[in-house]
């Protein structure tokens, strides 16, 4: 992926797994004609599940941006992290790596792209459908800021989010900060369930 | 290419759990697999000395919220805390990366958070000053996010693509800390006697430093114009204010900094390198 920035090329690489050492050495040589299948490399990618929401992929949550093998067969995973703060980031890098190096690739590569920032507009619509089966609101669309200073808004914005355990839309904040820095919390006034919901961003 | 090493650490870690994930120590290069090169005609120092200061700015922040942890009045504004101050962890760290990139140096964001003096921090006084109650840390955390927020917006167009980049992510979290605190500053001058008179004592301990914000960064009419938003709809009154002399931009901070950083270091100068 590139974008305007050159903020998203790779400057570092990883091998993967002291398994494979030996391998590494002579990789060009001994690369099967599967191995150079991106399509491949990115399905097993794909299923590697986010450490803080368990019931999605990376790339139901949109973090897993774009998978490459090159003609030498390095696979180039790129990430985008949600949050700054976010402390899952290395793991994530090294869960690809060890999915990928498991799966047969001797070197690959992760790289992190940092420009566009992450937004919950990129969570799938298989990962939307898989939230709000574990109880957990989807986020609604991301708000998009015109260019220039971002507008305070005091009076009561009154977002619409339906339970996600019993649908009704009868809900309240309870904070805006949940366990984790992508979710706030929620209660229904229905069935009066807590939940939780992912906020836009 | 080159830092094959500290990733093989983590590769060679997944064989004993799945499930294993960042805890202590151990959370490596939040710039990795970025391209870091500084462009040309951006001044190195410059960039440098900027990310520097945003990175204080946000380490020192974070450091006051987390101490609201286990003593804030609810359960939920605690997480909310806590989380405000785990995005600027976030932001300092890529700032304290970028950082040592752009002076040259390589160093990590160890060697600034743990082994620099208090002398060679270069974040704003009012960032340092004690939780005091709620209503103070309510409103100074309107006040810097108000100013941080305004600042990130203008850097999202900064020569430097990394910077730039690092800013467009904190400006969709900082206008979560200031909706937060803004919400927060209305409903407790809105409220009782007791918490308008706190929140219009905080306003006025916190005036002083907005000459220090301001001197720093030109974000004044914004911050002026979110302010009396803010003070009109929860019917408290911005105070005029006389600036104090000195700044933290240039290492002269209050007598408060030392012992935070005393509690923030502690553990990192008396082991280190240690992992956990
Ligand atoms: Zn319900």
């Amino acid at each position: 992926m590139v974008t305007a920035s050159s903020a998203s090329i790779a400057s570092t690489a990883l091998t993967a797994s002291t398994a494979s050492a030996a391998s590494t050495e002579s990789t060009p040589s001994t690369v099967s004609a599967a191995f150079t299948d991106a399509g491949r490399a990115r399905q097993i990618a794909s299923t590697v599940p986010d450490p803080e929401l368990p019931m999605l992929t990376l790339a139901d949550l949109g973090v897993l941006r774009d998978v490459e093998v090159g003609a030498d067969g390095t696979v180039v995973a790129t990430l985008t992290p949600t949050y700054s703060g976010c402390p899952a980031m290395a793991e994530m890098r090294a869960a690809v790596a060890a999915r990928l190096s498991d799966a047969g690739y001797a070197r690959v590569e992760i790289r992190t792209l940092l420009d566009p920032p992450w937004t919950t507009d990129w969570i799938s619509p298989e990962g939307r459908r898989k939230l709000a089966e574990h109880g957990i609101a989807p986020p609604g669309p991301a708000p998009r800021p015109a260019p220039g200073p971002v507008p305070l808004v005091l009076s009561p914005t009154r977002r619409e989010v339906a339970c996600p355990l019993c649908g009704s839309a009868d809900t309240e904040e309870t904070s805006r900060f949940g366990a984790t820095s992508c979710k706030a919390l929620w209660r229904c006034r229905a069935c009066r369930e807590p939940f939780e919901y992912v906020k836009e961003i | 290419m080159s830092d094959d090493h500290v990733y093989m650490t983590l590769a060679e870690g997944h064989d004993d759990s799945d499930a294993r994930w960042a805890f202590g120590t151990g959370f490596e290069d939040p710039l990795h697999g970025v391209d870091t090169t500084v462009p040309a005609g951006v001044d190195r120092e410059d960039l440098a000395a900027l990310c520097l200061a945003l990175g204080d700015d946000a380490l020192v922040s974070a450091q006051r919220l987390a101490e609201w942890t286990t003593r804030a009045p609810e359960l939920e504004e605690e997480v909310a805390l806590a989380n405000i101050g785990l995005d600027l962890l976030g932001q300092a760290r890529l700032l304290y990366a970028r950082c040592g990139q752009a002076d040259g140096t390589g160093r990590g964001e160890d060697a600034y958070a743990y082994f620099r003096d208090p002398d060679d921090f270069r974040n704003v006084r009012l960032a340092e000053l004690p939780n005091g109650d709620f209503a103070f840390s309510v409103v100074r955390l309107l006040v810097l996010s108000s100013w941080r927020l305004a600042h990130f917006e203008r850097l999202t167009r900064d020569p430097d693509p990394v910077l730039a980049a690092v800013a467009a992510k904190g400006v969709k979290e900082l206008a979560y800390h200031r909706q937060w605190a803004a919400e927060w500053a209305v409903r407790l001058g809105d409220g009782t006697e007791e918490s308008r008179r706190r929140t219009q004592a905080a306003l006025g301990q916190v005036a002083p430093y907005l000459g220090e914000l301001f001197s720093a960064f030109d974000v004044r009419d914004e911050v002026v114009a979110v302010l009396g938003q803010v003070t009109e709809a929860a019917g408290l009154s911005m105070p005029a204010w006389q600036p104090l002399p000195g700044r933290g931009r240039e290492g002269r901070h209050t007598e408060h900094l030392a012992p935070l950083l005393a509690e923030l270091q502690s553990v990192a100068r008396a082991h280190p390198g240690a992992t956990w």
